[in-house]
């Protein structure tokens, strides 16, 4: 769509711009702050440098909660992606089901993430849990506490359960928003529902679908609660990803100095995906 | 894909989503000692103590009333401040547009940890601690930029022509967004009001952070489910349960914006 | 192309409630262009539905040609629907857009290449054939979505629903002109909805005008300016609209505020019977200054326009308001404008219905 110039627009964006500003800027300058600063205690600080940021980026620990990190992501954007979108266009487009449908998908939402972490740590559980139990009895020897591979299924299943619906819920709303007329002028046209869904659906979704995969991709790297409280980031720490690994530097062993420096690159990392992604998307709506 | 097909498929998900919420509403009803030592898909001594104990412990109903103010007003100060700048992003050129829009976005991206503490010493320095309104702000870091992502999308949607249209018919800039633009993007507007509402219902830590008695929201409270005896599962059930009240009602409430398609009137 | 009958043709949403259509009876020839005229509400949108397949109507029958169309899917009507705002595959090409249909029909590319390449040339979108159909104006848009209507050799008929809406004003007359221009080639049946006279005037043979879901009447365009048989129709089209003035009956001469004006003699006796409401209704452009020897009658003088090439008058005959449109400036003296109303021009009303005109 061809913009007009206008920098009057900028009025129209200040307030989001302040608003955000106020939250954004000042924390983010202080972290930079002690990033290159060793922080004994209060009063006591010497500036270092990068010497932190080197650090970081040699821990083999943080290595190994990277590698796991980018795994887990990639696993959750090629299932959480495809299967949302499918499911949408499997919801009723009206009609009181649609009710139903909407709340019952906004539920795993709206769960605290904790509590999620909690009904899945009873859920599968081999002894008590409805899904632990059930999986036993087919014959499989299922145990999240005890194997990674089944603790690495779980984490799975439960963040598919836990966030699919914000997937089907944007682009149900996309697919509302396409007017009748594309589809009235289709079935003129002899389209097919392949066709259909490929050159009207699927285009006319590419808004929704990158705010999506971002959402998903920023939230899932930054995952902490569920994963958490369901196993601990073990057996061992084969389920242990950054967030958590952050989260002991900074709180556990209160060294704020490199847990700065790892926030900062933490950061950057997201920012860069985001920002690759972001690219890819906006370019491919370009071509011609 | 066939009609009935398509149903079974999203039947069989329905399904999927409520089997944890199910065994959740059963922990709710059952005793700490039956949740942690029997597989029973009923309680088999069924209790309602914990429900009891929430609606009257002074200590607990205070933080669904806090968590829900702050998240109502962070909703009306999102879309209030997206909705224009959405529009600006939409429709008009101006000097680091591409830039700015980006940059919103990276404001979700920091992982909250070690920001937590610059935040605290941030609010308490504007006096605003252990308020609704710091965490309804703070919350604003998010959901603003998110607000302002969706609706951008919706509104690029729906073409030029039809502001134009509405300009030479004479209508006033506030008229032509609020008579003819808002209906186009209802299910946008919907959908963002929704996320809003539910991100900041859920975030945890920043609210932990940013209050102590007068705002504490209901998530910092169910923290306080471990106990002398372990974790009190049972209550915690029960907060979940009951944490999931307000977040339905909000989705009730926009359904019908959702699922309004875009219905290009008389133009 | 077909030929479109309309049989019985009615319309209520909801069983036992209010008419959207009332029950009509038409034929419209095959390869005609008809205009749906009306204002908003008044139906048009709803009988192109009906044409289209997008709506079964509640009572009545469509025909396309021979065939009992009423119950079939648009799909099967093999008609082609250009909408109020550009609709077009966002990731095709404009040749892929345009060869949409004819693949989907599995005919052979070398004739899809053909075809597509014939229908650009004659739309004017030969120089974009290549370019992403996403990035080009609104016009060329609706273009290309008229495109896919006539790529098809066999289509029935092609339906616009008010496509101009979204176009800039002055390419309004560009996309009309091409219309008629493909209309003359082609000789396809085209109905076309508007609620802008000017657009239905100009682009259709004939003018379907309709008022809360009845058509008043159909004529070509000048049959609709001299002899409107519904007084809506009078004041809808024209600009300004058809002067009416209550009046009385005598003889063959109808009395407009004391004033005698000559009327058709059976007119006026058909008038007298019929006992309703009466009118007496006429052009502003056909009323005629009157000659110095005429006696004529005359009419006070509010306001003159001068709008170039006419002039505009407004004044009032008694307690009537009353337009006039002259061609040349006439003296206006001070006790008002002296006109004759051509007693061929001077058009009875009963009840708002045109009187032994066959309404």
């Amino acid at each position: 769509m061809d913009k007009r110039e206008y920098q009057w627009a900028w009025l129209m964006v200040l307030p989001v711009v302040l608003i955000v500003a106020f939250s954004a800027i000042m924390p983010l300058m202080t972290v930079v702050n002690y990033s290159v600063q060793d922080i004994f205690g209060p009063g006591s600080r010497f500036f270092v440098g990068t010497e932190w940021f080197k650090e970081v980026l040699r821990d083999p620990a943080l290595h190994g909660a990277l590698i796991r990190q980018i795994i887990f992501s990639a696993a959750v954007l090629v299932i959480q992606i495809p299967l949302g979108i499918a499911l949408a266009l499997c919801m009723p487009k009206k009609g009181p089901w649609v009710s139903v449908a909407l709340v019952l998908l906004a539920l795993p939402l709206l769960v605290p993430w904790n509590v999620v972490g909690t009904i899945w740590q009873v859920f599968a559980r081999p002894d008590v849990g409805l899904a632990g139990v059930a999986i036993n009895s087919l014959g499989f020897d299922y145990n999240y506490t005890g194997d990674p591979i089944d603790a690495w299924f779980t984490v799975l299943v439960m963040d598919v359960w836990h966030w699919t619906s914000l997937v089907i819920l944007l682009c149900y709303a996309g697919l509302q928003a396409i007017p009748d007329a594309f589809y009235q002028a289709a079935r003129i046209d002899g389209a097919s529902r392949w066709a259909v869904f490929r050159y009207i659906e699927l285009p006319k979704l590419k808004g929704v679908l990158l705010i999506a995969i971002l959402l998903r991709f920023i939230f899932s790297f930054r995952i902490y609660a569920e994963p958490f409280v369901l196993t601990g980031g073990g057996p061992g720490n084969s389920t242990t990803f950054l967030s958590q690994s952050l989260t002991t530097m900074a709180v556990g062993q209160f060294d704020l100095g490199p847990a700065a420096a790892f926030s900062l690159i933490y950061f950057l990392i997201i920012l860069l995906f985001s920002y690759v992604f972001y690219l890819t998307i906006l370019n491919m709506d370009r071509e011609g | 894909m066939g009609s009935n097909r398509r149903y079974i498929f999203l039947g069989l998900w329905l399904v999927f989503l409520m089997l944890p919420i199910y065994w959740l509403i059963m922990m709710s009803l059952k005793t700490n000692q039956e949740i942690l030592s029997t597989f029973s898909l009923w309680p088999q001594n069924l209790t309602v103590d914990n429900y009891i104990k929430i609606f009257t412990d002074p200590t607990w109903y205070p933080g669904y009333i806090n968590s829900t103010l702050y998240v109502l007003m962070n909703v009306v100060i999102s879309l209030t401040v997206a909705l224009p700048a959405a529009y600006a992003f939409s429709r008009y050129n101006f000097l680091g547009d591409k830039h700015l829009f980006f940059w919103l976005l990276t404001n979700i991206m920091a992982p909250p940890a070690v920001f937590l503490l610059p935040f605290f010493e941030l609010y308490q320095s504007v006096g605003i601690y252990d308020t609704h309104i710091a965490v309804a702000l703070a919350h604003t870091l998010f959901t603003v930029p998110l607000a302002v992502w969706i609706l951008e999308g919706f509104m690029s949607g729906v073409p030029k022509e039809i502001d134009e249209t509405a300009y030479l018919d004479g209508y006033s800039w506030p008229r032509f967004f609020i008579t003819i633009f808002l209906p186009l993007i209802r299910s946008g507007v919907g959908v963002t009001a929704f996320f809003c509402f539910m991100f900041s219902w859920v975030e945890l830590l920043l609210a932990r952070t940013l209050t102590s008695v007068e705002a504490k929201p209901i998530a910092v409270t169910m923290t306080r489910t471990v106990g002398a005896s372990g974790l009190d599962w049972g209550l915690l059930a029960t907060a979940g349960v009951l944490t999931l009240v307000p977040g339905t009602l909000v989705i009730w409430f926009v359904r019908k914006h959702i699922a309004r398609g875009f219905a290009l009137g008389r133009v | 192309m077909a030929r479109i009958e309309l049989n019985n043709l009615a319309h209520q949403y909801a069983p036992g409630g209010e008419y959207a259509l009332q029950p009509m009876q038409h034929v419209w020839e095959d390869g005609g262009a008809y205009a749906l005229l009306g204002p908003s509400g008044c139906g048009k949108t709803t009988l192109l539905n009906i044409i289209s397949g997008l709506l079964t109507p509640s009572q009545g029958q469509v025909l396309f040609g021979d065939q009992d169309v009423t119950r079939l899917p648009p799909e099967q009507r093999n008609i082609g629907q250009v909408f109020q705002f550009p609709v077009i595959y966002d990731t095709m090409s404009v040749f892929d857009n345009l060869a949409f249909p004819l693949r989907n029909r599995r005919l052979s590319e070398d004739y899809v290449s053909r075809r597509v390449t014939q229908i650009a040339g004659m739309l004017g979108l030969d120089e974009v054939l290549k370019r992403r159909a996403k990035n080009l104006t609104a016009d060329a848009k609706q273009k290309i979505s008229l495109g896919r209507g006539l790529v098809r050799e066999d289509v029935a008929a092609v339906l616009f629903d008010e496509p101009l809406t979204v176009i800039d004003p002055h390419l309004k007359w560009q996309l009309r002109r091409k219309l008629r221009e493909v209309h003359e080639q082609l000789n396809l049946t085209l109905v076309y909805v508007t609620h802008d006279q000017t657009e239905a005037l100009t682009f259709a043979d004939k003018v379907v005008v309709m008022l809360a879901g009845q058509v008043l009447q159909v004529g070509t365009p000048q049959a609709l300016f001299e002899r409107p048989e519904h007084t809506f129709v009078g004041y809808f089209i024209g600009s300004p609209g058809m002067n009416f003035m209550d009046c009385q009956v005598e003889g063959s001469e109808a009395i407009v505020a004391g004033e005698r004006i000559a009327v058709d003699p059976a007119m006026a006796a058909a008038a007298s019977e019929s006992g309703g409401q009466l009118q007496l209704g006429i052009r502003p452009g056909l009323i005629r200054p009157a000659a110095a020897d005429e006696a004529g009658l005359t009419i006070q003088v509010d306001q003159v326009e001068d709008l170039g090439d006419y002039e505009l008058i407004t004044g009032h005959l008694g307690e009537h308001k009353i337009h006039v449109r002259l061609e040349e400036s006439e003296k206006i003296g001070s006790d008002g404008l002296k006109v004759v109303f051509p007693t061929e021009h001077s058009l009875l009303y009963a009840d708002d219905r045109l009187v032994g005109g066959g309404a």
